[in-house]
């Protein structure tokens, strides 16, 4: 095998590879995990920018003496590299490379663990935050807006520059719930309410999908997430109000059985059908927990 | 009467699909033209004595091999079906039941019907030669285990014709995977598949620690003992404390599904987190126990291929065996965005502290290469290979391992694009370098080096083609698990990229098929005479390949680490195979069919609950149990091969020399 040809062609690959990533999406806007709308997602962005700087500090001089290595002590006759083959031990060297790792992972482990601990408060101080009630079906998405009143199938709005505190759950298999501009998922599970903060800071439509399997009908469960200025966003609630019919419990039950269906609207609900799906499911076995969990969060 | 018949038929079967007719017509035909040839040159006794009723570690393990590689092939197909299917928008190859179970089937059999029976392959034909011992520990649960590991993944691969395959996921979560969601013996076809197969898999780790810790040749101690057999120590602790978990947790989802209890739905009081930490509890570690035989490989290759000792030995030994501990304490990062914030932290930093160990190794392979000579034969190829790769795949890691940015990569195509990196250029890249390394050692002859260099590269070159692009599909916001996705979405650039891939990697396996069908062909020209092709160091290679059935004529006396090597410098195997040496008879045991037997009844036990025939199952079940009476009241289980016999047998294949 001759070295040159085999650092050639793994040039070219590369350089390929990356030639078509770049090609393949016209700009930023296609890769919406790196398109933050949203202090959540920026947050998120800005530790993921930070992880990958501070591995490639680490693994490209890694790699750069890694190509250095298998070329010069290649076995070829006339290579005059040094030849030692009982050296199999270095303490300095040892000392070294178990520090190394241990620093990169030691700055990495800090900002994780800060980052954990902020993305579970509020994204913002300022202004009151909302709650939306998220619940997965069999192959649709049900948002509830407790503090409105009204509910809306496989889309969502919101107030741009609010903190919307989605509270998810399930009627189906698990599910993950996942908006990837205003931030990142969370698991829709049975009986048990998770709480996911998100805001958008710029108005506009985002991409939404269920993110666990969920069976047959499971990757046509999109959604749009639509943020507007607040004044719009409260007209649209009154529109709905006005226009809208209600959902009934009959309704809910048609709603609840697997298939898919369009984006729907509906101005009122019943009030406790969110506690409902989550006794239905086996909520009572975990009230104390949550009856503590909300108040806490409605604290806040 | 006909009309039952044509009912019954019509929901045993799986039908409505021409890819499943022709496969059907595909398996009878083959399996009619395997019986013709066995009945034709008359092998069917043959095949029982030499294969169905052996304990022969070697064999077990030749065994294990093919049985892997027919599992590659089939996971394979699944991996192509998968890739065509999303070559373009809104493709109609599959519809979105077919592509559920594919995706299910392709999972489930490249980790537990592919990846463990390779690493077990490996553990046999390997282990006994290396520490210079006759067998395993146990060699008739050894036979045990490679039969409920067939018959495990016979069961499973059923579902393909029979009944319908699962389609809930390989971890197959509940409630999805309970009955109101996935009612039918499709699920299980993967509850019994698994178990059957995992108590094999169990008792192979207590076979191989036991044999590791108690029949090493006298003089190596465990720092003398070969990196390989270190890793595969490291492997069985694994295996000891987490598949004892995977028993428990598919057996109370059989107690759910079967007699409707409530494990895991929480409307009894059950709770589906239960199962999904209990299955990554088994589940993270089985990903760490098939790599590190495959870091043990890598060491091996590497020490042999540069002519240069193992750099610093006891890192590497501290490193796999601190690995070994860690892969317990990881496994809620599968689920971050479930947990809760402190166990987020928690398990975000347990999981970056993996990194650490991994890349001690990997710099000590570094520096290992390092002044030395490097070899670029196959083995040592798969190796370089296999560096660049898994630093990457490693760097991928430790980014998925940053909880909060976890919370935007979960479940999409990064993480599909980093378990496949680490997968197949860490666990696939690392066996089949020790396949292609201890082959002549196996099989008497080495593979052809040009069509293994053809190999390679579609191999490497359909790697990066088929995962680069799906790490950008991740940032695109493409979740796993979508059969099918709109022109609007912009992901199908990429998305065909990645499909070209995987056929340049499926044509790398052909490549492979062909490379060891030549090789077969034209095995006189490339045999091994010498025992010892690549001028190895430990002691697999003082003897003649293929080995003979008591490994070792004489156990050797272990001085050094690495004591073939050192024997061979100062010239002392050559001074003792000159001269006539003094044979003892050797204890042997006895080869057995009632390992097959037991295995055909745990089958027999597993189809019948899988389809909720209680007799049928329980028939199976009482089999078992006389299968094991039967070998408890067996009086005659071992034998003795005599000096004049070892010393024939050595005379003939050209003698032992260390």
């Amino acid at each position: 095998m001759k070295l040159g040809k085999l650092l050639h062609q793994s040039k070219v690959l590369f350089l390929a590879a990356t030639s078509l990533v770049l090609l393949a999406g016209c700009g930023r806007s296609q890769y919406v995990v790196l398109d933050p709308a949203g202090p959540v997602a920026q947050k998120q962005y800005d530790l993921i920018i930070l992880s990958v700087i501070l591995l490639a500090v680490f693994i490209i001089p890694v790699l750069i003496f890694f190509a250095y290595v298998v070329f010069r002590y290649r076995d070829k006759p006339g290579n005059r590299a040094m030849f030692k083959p009982e050296w199999d031990d270095n303490k300095t060297l040892e000392v070294i490379w178990w520090s190394i790792p241990i620093l990169v992972i030691g700055i990495l482990s800090f900002f994780t663990v800060r980052d954990t601990f902020a993305l579970s408060e509020p994204p913002s101080k300022e202004g009151k935050p909302m709650t939306i009630q998220v619940t997965s079906l069999d192959w649709k998405w049900l948002f509830l807006y407790p503090e409105q009143g009204i509910a809306t199938v496989n889309y969502v709005k919101i107030p741009t520059n609010t903190a919307v505190n989605f509270e998810l759950t399930t009627d189906a298999p698990i599910n993950s719930f996942w908006v990837p501009q205003l931030g990142g998922q969370k698991y829709t599970l049975p009986g048990k309410v998770l709480n996911l903060w998100l805001q958008a800071d710029k108005e506009g439509s985002y991409y939404g999908t269920a993110n666990n399997f969920s069976g047959e009908g499971f990757t046509e469960m999109k959604f749009q997430v639509i943020a507007e200025p607040k004044q719009r966003f409260d007209k649209w609630i009154e529109q709905i109000k006005e226009t809208s019919p209600e959902l009934t419990l009959k309704d809910y039950a048609v709603l609840r059985k697997p298939g898919l269906v369009e984006k729907q609207q509906y101005s009122s609900f019943p009030p406790n059908l969110f506690n409902d799906i989550l006794d239905k499911n086996g909520g009572q076995y975990y009230k104390s927990i949550q009856t503590k969990e909300q108040t806490s969060i409605r604290q806040n | 009467m006909f009309e039952n018949i044509k009912k019954f038929a019509s929901e045993f079967f799986v039908t409505g699909n021409s890819l499943i007719y022709a496969a059907d017509v595909s398996i009878v035909l083959t399996s009619l033209v395997i019986v013709f040839v066995l009945t034709y040159y008359k092998k069917w006794g043959w095949l029982w004595r030499e294969w169905l009723t052996t304990v022969d570690h070697k064999k077990i393990g030749i065994m294990y091999l093919i049985s892997a590689l027919l599992m590659l092939f089939r996971g394979g197909v699944d991996a192509l079906l998968m890739r065509t299917q999303l070559a373009f928008p809104n493709m109609e190859l599959l519809n979105s039941e077919h592509y559920n179970q594919i995706f299910t089937t392709h999972g489930t059999i490249m980790i537990l019907f592919m990846a463990m029976p390779l690493m077990f392959a490996l553990f046999n034909l390997v282990v006994p030669l290396q520490i210079g011992a006759r067998d395993v520990a146990y060699p008739f649960l050894n036979a045990v285990s490679f039969w409920l590991f067939f018959f495990g993944a016979m069961l499973f691969n059923l579902s393909f014709v029979i009944g319908g395959s699962p389609d809930a996921g390989w971890l197959s979560y509940p409630p999805l995977s309970e009955n109101n969601f996935s009612p039918g013996p499709g699920q299980n076809f993967y509850i019994w598949g698994i178990q059957i197969s995992g108590i094999g898999s169990l008792a192979t780790g207590i076979n191989f620690f036991v044999t590791i810790l108690k029949m090493r040749a006298p003089g190596m101690s465990l720092m003398k003992m070969p990196l390989f057999s270190w890793s595969v120590l490291s492997s069985c602790i694994i295996i000891l404390f987490a598949f004892p978990i995977l028993t428990v947790t598919l057996g109370l989802l059989f107690v759910d599904r079967f007699f409707g209890a409530h494990f895991f739905t929480l409307d009894g009081g059950g709770n589906p987190m239960y199962y999904i930490n209990l299955i990554w509890m088994w589940g993270h570690p089985e990903v760490y126990l098939v790599v590190l035989p495959a870091f043990g490989v890598f060491s091996e290759v590497v020490s042999t291929f540069t002519k240069k000792r193992i750099f610093g030995y006891k890192s590497m030994v501290f490193a796999l065996v601190s690995i070994s501990i860690l892969s317990f304490f990881t496994w809620v990062h599968h689920f971050f965005t479930m947990a809760g914030t402190t166990a987020d932290a928690f398990f975000a930093v347990t999981t970056m502290a993996v990194a650490i160990p991994t890349g001690v190794k990997v710099f000590n392979w570094l520096f290992t290469m390092f002044r030395g000579r490097i070899q670029m034969k196959t083995p040592m190829l798969w190796t370089i290979a296999f560096i660049p790769t898994f630093l990457v795949g490693g760097a991928t890691g430790v980014m998925l391992a940053v909880a909060p940015a976890d919370f935007q990569y979960h479940n999409n195509y990064f993480l599909i694009a980093h378990f496949h990196q680490v997968l197949i250029g860490g666990v696939v890249f690392g066996f089949f370098a020790g396949i292609y390394y201890w082959w002549p050692k196996v099989f008497g002859f080495t593979l052809n080096e040009h069509l293994g260099k053809w190999a390679f590269w579609l191999w490497n070159i359909g790697f990066y083609t088929t995962f680069m692009p799906q790490y950008a599909l991740g940032f695109m916001g493409m979740p796993r698990r979508s059969y099918t996705y709109g022109w609007d979405m912009g992901w199908w650039p990429l998305n065909f990229v990645s499909t070209v891939g995987a056929f340049l990697m499926g044509a790398g396996f052909i490549f492979q098929v062909w490379q060891i069908l030549y090789s077969i062909k034209h095995r006189d020209n490339l045999r091994d005479l010498t025992g010892d092709p690549w001028d190895g160091r430990t002691l697999e290679w003082s003897i003649p390949s293929p080995a003979p059935v008591y490994n070792f004529a004489v156990i050797p006396r272990v001085e050094v680490r690495d004591d073939w090597w050192y024997k061979k410098q100062k010239g002392v195997h050559k001074k003792i195979g000159a001269k006539a040496r003094n044979y003892k008879s050797i204890h042997m045991p006895k080869d057995s069919g009632i390992p097959f037997i037991m295995g055909l009844f745990w089958f027999v036990a597993g189809f019948g609950f899988t389809f909720e025939w209680v007799w049928v199952g329980v028939s199976g079940l009482i089999g078992v149990a006389v299968s094991m009476l039967a070998r408890y009241f067996q009086q005659h289980t071992d034998y003795y091969i005599s000096a004049e016999q070892v010393e024939a047998t050595e005379a003939l294949i050209g003698g032992a020399k260390g």
